[in-house]
């Protein structure tokens, strides 16, 4: 066998299994955190505080038949998880955990995840259209609209790091921010892509498509067992996607305090920074009330399309100049 | 196994994925199976650029046609008319005949220029510049023109797409 083909069986094998684990640890803090906030102690039963829930949820759902409801497109309705799952792996192969600690170094890296977190949403689509189930086609609707809507002020408030720095490979973009993070000179970008990432990976309060108190469970509410987990395990692989993106373009990356065999150990300051953002992505679901739809589409269109616009247009002047 | 076979079997691998996608998208009754094969062919197209080393080129297909395109024409049928007001429509043999006439002169107009065109022998690998950052150059000075245009393609879709629902509307079919 050949090396190179060893060496991507070993990635996607760790890939697959670190997804599994973000999706434990997340499922984990998500609880305990909700818990928290609403002064409870939520998971206790099962291991020391209650950590080893996740393992025996997860068994329960494998154990779990997937039913197909009647009158659903049975095909479509079976693709949909598989379809979900499987590009929210692959941006895990380019990110750079630290120096030495990526998969794949590819000069155009962030056009690569935006493209595959872009498939997503066909797959929920597919999802809620397949379902024969009006809570699911209307929380299709919702999500794919919202996620067309929110994918502009993102990718214009990436852009604007992309005119600073000129490179679209993220250890480019980690290294250009060798004396200062970006946050500090693109705030505004900072935000706007934070709110858009909350909305692109159905996070409250822009859970319109998953509002569980007017459509069950929006587009996945007919699935059960595994099919309900995959698209579990896409929806946090997402939010760790978009928490990871904003780390390298706005928090310098695996760069930290240097600890011994830094090529390394990098690794340690990125994890904390991209939990960090997930703790602020779990704490306002738990603090801030849903919007309405119409809020929703006003906020995206009339705040934040016309102020990264803006961002982007003082940004390309401002490097023109210096 | 070696190295070009591999890619080779890739090579056809994408373009079983393209016949077998555009067969599907033009055969099925069902709108979402259609569009779904049409995302496969995307898939296999993109699959040719990668084949073609052209790994930017194929990450736009996947993320202009795949993520946005296809997505944009279920989501304007699916809004635009309920299955009713889809079944009222006849669809008769005078359609299937203008369909064919249409897509006959569509591939002799195609099978012309692909004939007439004077091929040039592309580069070899390192041959010319292929880096993201002189494709933008090209495409802002030397084919400033035909990038252009393609706008211009871009904004006859939309205003089609507004005299299209105009005249629905004038039909009472809203």
């Amino acid at each position: 066998m050949p090396p190179e083909l060893l060496r991507m069986i070993i990635a996607a094998v760790l890939v697959v299994a670190f997804v599994f684990l973000n999706a434990m640890i997340l499922g984990y803090m998500e609880r305990k955190v909700s818990a928290h906030i609403q002064r409870r102690p939520g998971l206790m039963e099962v291991g020391p505080h209650g950590v080893l829930q996740l393992i025996v949820d997860g068994l329960k759902l494998i154990g779990k038949q997937l039913v197909v409801p009647e009158g659903s497109n049975k095909f479509l309705f079976r693709l949909a998880p598989v379809l979900s799952f499987a590009p929210c792996v692959l941006p895990f192969v380019v990110l750079p955990f630290a120096r030495k600690l990526q998969i794949v170094s590819m000069d155009i890296s962030l056009i690569f995840i935006l493209a595959m977190t872009s498939i997503n949403v066909i797959a929920i689509l597919v999802a809620g259209w397949a379902s024969n189930n009006k809570y699911s086609l209307f929380g299709t609707f919702r999500s794919v609209a919202q996620a067309v809507s929110y994918e502009i002020p993102m990718l214009l408030s990436i852009l604007s790091i992309i005119l600073i720095t000129s490179t679209f490979s993220l250890q480019g973009i980690i290294a250009a921010q060798k004396y200062y993070w970006f946050i500090l000179i693109q705030p505004l970008a900072f935000i706007i892509y934070f709110i858009s990432g909350l909305a692109e990976t159905n996070r409250a309060p822009f859970d319109m498509p998953e509002a569980e108190s007017e459509l069950t469970a929006g587009f996945h509410t007919e699935y059960s067992g595994m099919g309900f987990s995959f698209f579990f395990l896409a929806e946090y692989a997402n939010m760790f996607t978009v928490c990871s993106i904003a780390t390298v373009l706005f928090l310098g990356g695996w760069k930290g305090i240097p600890l011994p065999l830094g090529d390394y150990t990098g690794i340690f300051w990125f994890m904390l920074k991209v939990y960090g953002l997930l703790f602020v992505m779990i704490w306002v679901r738990w603090t801030y009330p849903r919007v309405r739809f119409d809020q929703l589409m006003t906020f995206c269109w009339k705040y934040l399309i016309p102020f990264s616009l803006a961002n982007l247009l003082i940004t390309a002047v401002l490097v023109k100049l210096i | 196994m070696a190295y070009g076979t591999l890619t080779e079997i890739f090579f056809y691998l994408f373009i079983i994925m393209i016949v077998f996608g555009a067969l599907v998208a033009v055969s099925s009754p069902i709108l979402m199976k259609a569009v779904m094969g049409l995302a496969m062919a995307m898939f296999g197209t993109a699959g040719l650029y990668l084949y073609l080393n052209s790994p930017f080129l194929a990450l736009m297909q996947i993320l202009i046609y795949v993520g946005a395109v296809c997505i944009m024409i279920v989501f304007g049928i699916m809004v635009g008319y309920t299955p009713k007001q889809l079944a009222a429509y006849a669809i008769g043999p005078k359609n299937t005949i203008l369909a064919l006439v249409t897509s006959l002169l569509t591939l002799g107009v195609l099978q012309l220029g692909l004939s007439r065109t004077q091929w040039v022998q592309a580069q070899g690998a390192g041959g010319g510049d292929c880096s993201l950052a002189a494709l933008g150059e090209a495409l802002m000075t030397r084919y400033g023109l035909a990038f252009e245009l393609i706008s211009v393609v871009l904004m006859i879709a939309m205003v089609g797409a507004v005299a299209i629902t105009w005249n629905g509307k004038r039909r009472g079919l809203k």
